[in-house]
């Protein structure tokens, strides 16, 4: 099935999980990326259990922060 | 090299200079040509912490402006924020935070308000830092 990753439409396994994603689309430091499905936030514990389905949007965003000290 | 307006370059140091004395951070979209990147557009995101010696960047903002940028054909170049009251060179927690190997991380000091400094790092995985110059044109 066709979905769009980053942008880019790519095509996945049915049945693949955010967590297998992250994986397949060897995402860098995945601990601390934030994962989006058509807008809506997927919260980490969930990363297991949200499957992706057709022409579904997904979007990586690492935690952007720091300090000054 | 990095390639930014100097509108572009007063916007960020506009939203700097209003947000102290806390930190004020954002996004930069825009080209890339070899190793030149040309900065298209600033994005002046929210400090969640509202703090002035840490920032986290509100997620949702962050995301409605990596989708402007994709609806510009542009990319994530990298981020930006304010070191009210230290020099311009990522701190301990800076460095810590930087999980994004594939960006530029800027910092601009205020701390002599008169005399703001802005520059660009690379943060790598061992979290070694590099500069990367910054060149303010009037046009890109």
């Amino acid at each position: 099935m066709v979905v769009t990753i980053a942008g880019e439409k790519k095509k996945i396994k049915e049945g693949t999980t955010v967590a297998q994603l992250i994986i397949d689309e060897n995402v860098e430091n995945a601990d601390y990326v934030t994962v989006t499905i058509n807008d809506e936030f997927v919260d980490s514990e969930n990363f297991d259990s949200t499957v992706i389905n057709e022409n579904d949007v997904v979007e990586f965003l690492y935690f952007m922060g720091g300090g000054s000290l | 090299m990095l390639y930014l307006k100097k509108e572009d370059y007063d916007k960020i140091l506009k939203h700097c200079v209003d947000g102290l004395p806390n930190e004020s951070c954002g996004l930069i979209g825009g080209t890339k040509d070899g190793s030149d990147k040309y900065i298209k557009k600033v994005y002046l995101l929210t400090n969640l912490d509202a703090s002035n010696e840490h920032f986290s960047m509100d997620p949702k903002e962050q995301l409605n402006a990596i989708k402007d940028m994709r609806a510009n054909g542009y990319e994530l170049l990298g981020n930006f924020h304010s070191h009210p009251e230290s020099p311009s060179r990522p701190s301990e927690e800076d460095k810590r935070l930087a999980y994004d190997t594939k960006v530029n991380y800027l910092i601009l000091s205020l701390m002599e308000i008169d005399n703001p400094v802005l520059k660009a790092f690379n943060i790598d995985e061992e979290k070694n830092v590099t500069v990367e110059e910054i060149k303010i044109c009037d046009t890109i």
